[in-house]
């Protein structure tokens, strides 16, 4: 070993160790002072009568739970794959974006022969089922290009492999299908109205999603936990080596949980189409980055965890801005929105990156 | 002859590359770029390399380590034409099943262009025909050069390539050759070399080649064994240096303008490569250091900056951002210190997306000018002039000035006792803390140093372009920075320098031209691809630091030996045989 | 003997990494119903003669046979579909997963049969891995887990059960117990190959055993021949 590399004195390096410490610590507290001081603002307003009203305040937690719950189904992807491989699959938020855009093609060319107005509740059942194939076979053919001959390298090249990919099929969906934004058309007129549930009025479109989502979950659940491929998925997920040593093919059982994210991403991409009717080949990237903050959010690894993460999530961006930052007297809060899901992300990572549910890794991934 | 899978997949794989190449545009926009004039233009070059790629990788076949692949060119071209036909039929069937409907209300590049190029406009019935004859004869010629011996396969492939570079480069050549009579000797009037030019080259690169071969083996060879090879080295790269120096003049304004933008990247590149590629940091939101950097110029010179107008010199102001650049990287690196390498990925990409919102705000728009930014950026004074972009002959040794000292800063650091650091840390962190290394310090002066270059760039830009606003700071900068440092090499200069020249030179950066203009739509999909090429095949790079590649392949050497690796649950109480 | 035709044999198998050579001239056979052990120390070759059976290495020269068929070639979910199971060191059970979920997965090749009879077997050895269904695996006792690792493997309904050093990491205590397990497994008609360092425990339930130096097998014989055998005495089972 070389003499020039010598020995830090003990005393320095935990110095060192403290000022970093220090300097987290002081993070915290500032995010958790810039949150309190917002929300008091921010109740302060609505006791002068300023800021979002009442009715407002209710609509924008709805709205936010609904978006919530897509980014939920997308993050479930996320999740299952770093629970299975250990990496980002950066290209998972491209995944979403096929689906939603394929759909769009189906749903136009639906509109415009007259069978989306005359039967609107199959139309949407086809878009579903277009978007979820569409996503599947995307999300299937980059693990087996791109990812399965980097089995077992280590995680960062994957991790930037998923970034090239990401581009590859941003960019081929913008030759293919051009670089203007095109809209869905118009949802059907028996979801325009409002719902009452419980006495809250909440929009038609908004439930839906929200209702689709639950019944996803719940259908992911019973998959993963009732079925024989199901507990191959957990049993290859936990401990790869052993699972096969069990007689389970890993490599299928990896494109299947590949498949799984995708369908449930292709079901987001259903309710994309819902919530926000306008899709390009860019539409992928941000709720892909909020999807991964989100499983992250919920621990990631963890399926629960990354519905909880999405919901969660939901909320804070689309509620946060509103929430603290008017209070905290800025202007065009709406603006910061996307900021304050990247905050999120960051201020999770940093100081509680295993999530709020405990993270679900590979024997490995694990320290 | 039967069909062996192998060549029929690889048949598919490139009929549909024919099919997706097409369907996306791309054939039609390379059309309009002419290689070899009248007969070849970048469109039907591309058009017919799947099938002779495909033809090449179908005389491969099955890659064994262990035997030595045998060489036969009647039996490679055989393979080849097999395959090749394949896909040709392919794309004729993709052909013949969308002509009959109109689908250009969602798929706007399957049109009428579309199909007279790939029937060669001799339309679809005989065009068919011709089409995969012509893939038939490409997979041929690419299985056939797969069954040549080493030497005339490596002679086809230089002469190929300098054909290739000779045309693409046609401005560049043209600048530098002044004189009209001699460029219209070599090139055509409507773009692209004469067929006779072409055939020159092509021999001459085979020629020279072949005769030098045995000094340049010779020249590597001293390369490497250290003392005589060092003056090599250092003579190499004087001339290198001397030519760099001199190509300015040489050339116009478009090609200088090309370079100050070649020169920017390289100089970002410098700075990732010390966080990436010397420290192991993968930070994808390096460009909010290159804002700081660009911002900052502005503010402090721009008489039109919001809030605070100093208008101070350029020079005055570069120290200033600095420090700024500095603290950056302080407060970007503190919160990562501990992070494991993925998360670092996402949470930088994260903050470097917070600093773009941020600087679109209404909220920082008093202070840094919102949609509209920052305008009326003056240039760099020297003497009486001011340097900016509108004299790009004279921004381009500004450049190079500081492109020279990032480079002499990431030579030092890498040589020294930090860079041993890194390179302990990159190996294995604990390890690294356990012999005395502060992982903490040295992540942060990767941090910094990397922020302090990169502030470099965001000043030049500005005194460059005039005006800093949002769009010129987004994640696709980040990632382009990577992909020029990963291609080029990690750790290593020269990669760097050579990343950037081919991509940005070429292909184009993220919000401006390279030198061909045709690919701007497609560069992006094309880095995507390189990205995940390279990964899958040489992650190392392309000019790698010998020790990088060492890494990288020993780690690869692990895996393959599956003796390590597969069923390593089954392990020795005391690991040993 | 040689008349029936051997569960698992090694025919003669040469194995390298790289340049060293391992296993040399190994040589073994093992028949339905037989315990036999594999004794040797460290660096003897006992992990890799475990590998080149699940085929994660393959033999240089020389082959592996299951039920007389050369297996060279065949993939690890090959040789287990056709009746090899391992129960590896440390359990590695699936700790996220209950305890009836690991006896499951050890089902698993086994589609569509009827696994009651392979359950109550199950629970006849181990009475404590009924009571613990429900809960998550890693929450049992190390002696626990051992248990379920077994039983899992059990669910196979293996043609041979490989075992990986069983006594590694358990309490003496627990050690006895386990081989206690072992034998009665073995009673019950499972053909059992143990790989073990502790000669003493392994030969006292074992009908016949092989002990590999540096590779190479130097004694086959007999659990009994092996007891008695001096040089055993000595390098292996301590002075008794």
């Amino acid at each position: 070993m070389s003499t020039e590399v010598a020995p830090e004195p003990v005393r320095s390096r935990r110095f060192k160790f403290n000022w970093v410490d220090g300097f987290l610590w002081f993070l915290r507290v500032a995010a958790l002072i810039a949150i309190v001081v917002g929300v008091v603002g921010s109740i302060q307003q609505f006791a002068d009568g300023e800021g979002p009203s009442a009715a407002a305040w209710r609509d924008l937690i709805v709205s936010s739970i609904s978006t919530g719950s897509m980014y939920g189904l997308i993050a479930l992807g996320y999740s299952m794959v770093y629970g299975v491989l250990g990496f980002i699959n950066f290209a998972h938020g491209e995944v979403f974006m096929s689906g939603t855009m394929v759909g769009l093609i189906s749903a136009t060319m639906l509109f415009e022969n007259g069978f989306w107005d005359s039967n609107p509740w199959i139309s949407i059942l086809v878009v579903l089922v277009v978007a979820m194939i569409t996503s599947t076979l995307v999300a299937v053919a980059i693990e087996r290009v791109a990812y399965r001959p980097l089995r077992g390298a280590p995680r960062l090249i994957p991790l930037i492999t998923s970034i090239g990919v990401s581009f590859f099929v941003q960019y081929s969906f913008a030759g293919l299908f051009g670089v203007a934004i095109r809209n869905y058309p118009p949802a059907p007129s028996q979801l325009s109205g409002n719902v009452d549930i419980l006495g809250i009025p909440i929009a038609g479109t908004r439930l839906l999603v929200i209702g689709v989502a639950v019944v996803s979950m719940i259908g992911l659940w019973y998959f993963v936990t009732q079925t024989k491929t199901g507990s191959a998925m957990r049993a290859v997920a936990e401990d790869k080596e052993i699972a096969g040593l069990m007689g389970i093919d890993v490599d299928k059982t990896i494109v299947t949980t590949f498949a799984v994210g995708g369908a449930m991403a292709g079901v987001a991409g259903l309710l994309w189409a819902l919530l926000f009717r306008g899709v390009d080949f860019l539409t992928g990237f941000l709720p892909g980055i909020k999807a991964f903050t989100a499983a992250v959010l919920g621990g990631i690894g963890n399926m629960p965890g990354a519905m909880l993460g999405g919901v969660l999530l939901g909320l804070f961006e689309g509620v946060g801005p509103q929430l603290v930052l008017a209070g905290l007297g800025i202007p065009a809060v709406s603006q910061l929105k996307d900021a304050v899901a990247f905050a999120a992300l960051v201020l999770v990572l940093i100081f509680r990156p295993t999530g709020l549910l405990g993270e679900r890794l590979g024997s490995e991934d694990r320290v | 002859m039967s069909l062996d899978p192998l060549t029929r997949r690889w048949g598919l794989i490139g009929g549909a590359i024919m099919a997706f190449t097409g369907a996306i545009g791309m054939l039609v926009s390379f059309d309009e770029r002419i290689l070899i004039s009248p007969i070849l233009s970048l469109g039907y070059l591309t058009l017919l390399l799947a099938p002779a790629i495909a033809g090449h990788m179908a005389a491969r076949g099955k890659v064994s380590v262990l035997e030595e692949p045998e060489h036969d060119v009647a039996q490679g071209a055989q393979k080849g034409l097999v395959a090749g036909l394949i896909a040709g039929v392919f794309a004729v069937v993709f052909m013949l099943a969308v002509n009959p409907f109109d689908l250009s209300e969602f798929f706007p590049n399957i049109n009428d262009r579309m199909f007279d190029m790939m029937t060669f406009d001799f339309g679809l019935g005989l065009g068919s025909v011709v089409l995969i004859v012509a893939s038939a004869l490409a997979g041929a010629a690419g299985g056939a050069i797969y069954g040549l011996d080493d030497e005339p396969r490596e002679g086809v492939f230089r002469s190929a390539i300098w054909v290739i570079l000779f045309s693409l480069f046609e401005l560049v050549v043209s600048d530098v050759i002044e004189v009209d009579a001699i460029v219209d000797l070599i090139y055509a009037r409507g773009g692209g070399l004469h067929i006779w030019s072409a055939i020159i080259i092509g021999v001459l690169a085979w020629w020279l080649g072949v005769r030098y071969k045995g000094r340049r083996a010779e020249l590597t060879q001293m390369a490497k064994d250290s003392e005589a090879g060092s003056r090599l080295r250092w003579s190499l790269i004087g001339v290198a240096a001397l030519l760099v120096i001199v190509l300015p003049m040489l050339v116009g304004g478009i090609v200088n303008e090309l370079l100050i933008n070649v020169a920017l990247f390289i100089l970002m590149g410098l700075g990732l490569n010390i966080v990436v590629g010397l420290a192991g940091l993968l930070d994808l939101g390096y460009v909010a250091f290159f804002a700081v950097g660009a911002y900052g110029m502005a503010v402090l010179t721009s008489p039109l900056s919001p809030a605070f107008s100093p208008e101070l010199n350029w020079w005055v102001a570069l120290p200033v951002v600095m420090v700024l650049a500095a603290i950056a990287g302080v407060l970007v690196g503190t919160p990562v210190i501990r992070m494991r390498g993925d998360y670092l990925a996402i949470v930088t990409l994260g903050f470097g997306e917070i600093v773009r919102i941020l600087i679109l705000s209404d909220w920082l728009t008093p202070f840094l000018g919102g949609a509209q930014g920052i305008t009326r950026i003056p240039g760099i004074p020297l003497g009486a002039t001011s340097v900016s972009g509108t004299s790009p002959e004279l921004f381009i040794y500004m450049t190079m000035l500081l492109v020279g000292v990032a480079a002499y800063i990431s030579y030092r650091t890498q040589e020294s006792r930090i860079g041993r650091a890194w390179a302990a840390m990159r190996e294995d962190e604990d390890v690294a803390e356990a012999i005395g290394i502060s992982t903490v310090q040295a992540k942060l002066l990767a941090f910094v140093t990397g922020a302090i270059i990169a502030s470099f760039a965001g000043a030049l830009f500005s005194a460059k372009v005039g005006t800093v606003f949002h769009n010129s700071f987004d994640v696709l900068v980040s990632i382009i920075i990577l992909v020029v440092v990963i291609v080029g090499g990690m750790g290593s200069i020269r990669g760097v320098a050579l990343g950037a020249l081919i991509l940005i030179g070429v292909l184009g950066g993220p919000k401006s031209q390279g030198l061909l203009g045709e690919f701007a739509e497609f560069k992006l999909l094309i880095y995507g691809a390189i990205l995940v090429y390279m990964m899958l095949q040489r992650p190392e790079g392309l000019l790698p630091s010998v020790r990088r590649s060492r890494e990288l392949h020993q780690e690869e050497a692990a895996q393959d030996a599956w003796l390590d690796k597969k069923g390593s649950f089954i392990e020795e109480p005391e690991a040993s045989v | 003997m040689s008349d029936r035709t051997p569960v698992l044999a090694f025919r003669d198998v040469n194995t390298h990494y790289g340049a060293v050579h391992i296993l040399k001239d190994a040589n073994i056979e093992i028949y339905a119903g037989e315990m036999v052990c594999l004794l040797g120390g460290n660096a003897s070759g006992k992990t890799t003669t475990l590998k080149t059976i699940l085929g994660y290495v393959p033999p240089t020269t020389g082959h592996v046979e299951l039920d007389g068929e050369n297996v060279n070639g065949w993939s690890t979910a090959q040789r287990v579909a056709n009746g090899v199971t391992m129960v590896p060191e440390n359990r590695r059970l699936f700790k996220r997963m209950t305890v009836r979920e690991n006896l499951e997965i050890g089902a698993y090749l086994r589609h569509g049969e009827d696994l009651s009879e392979d359950y109550d077997r199950v629970f006849d050895l181990f009475p404590r891995v009924k009571e613990r269904l429900a809960q998550k695996a890693g929450t049992l006792s190390g002696g626990e887990q051992q248990m379920v690792a077994m039983g899992r493997a059990l669910m196979a309904r293996p043609k041979v059960l490989l075992m990986d050093e069983p006594s590694m990491g358990l309490a003496p205590k627990l050690v006895a117990q386990n081989f206690e397990i072992i034998d009665r497994i073995n009673k019950a008609g499972t053909t059992v190959f143990v790989v073990e360092q502790n000669a003493n425990m392994a030969l006292s339930i074992a009908d016949r055993g092989y002990v590999l130096q540096t590779g190479r097998i130097v004694l086959d014989d007999t659990a009994e021949a092996l007891m008695a055998n001096p040089q055993m005495r000595e390098a292996y089972l301590g002075d008794i």
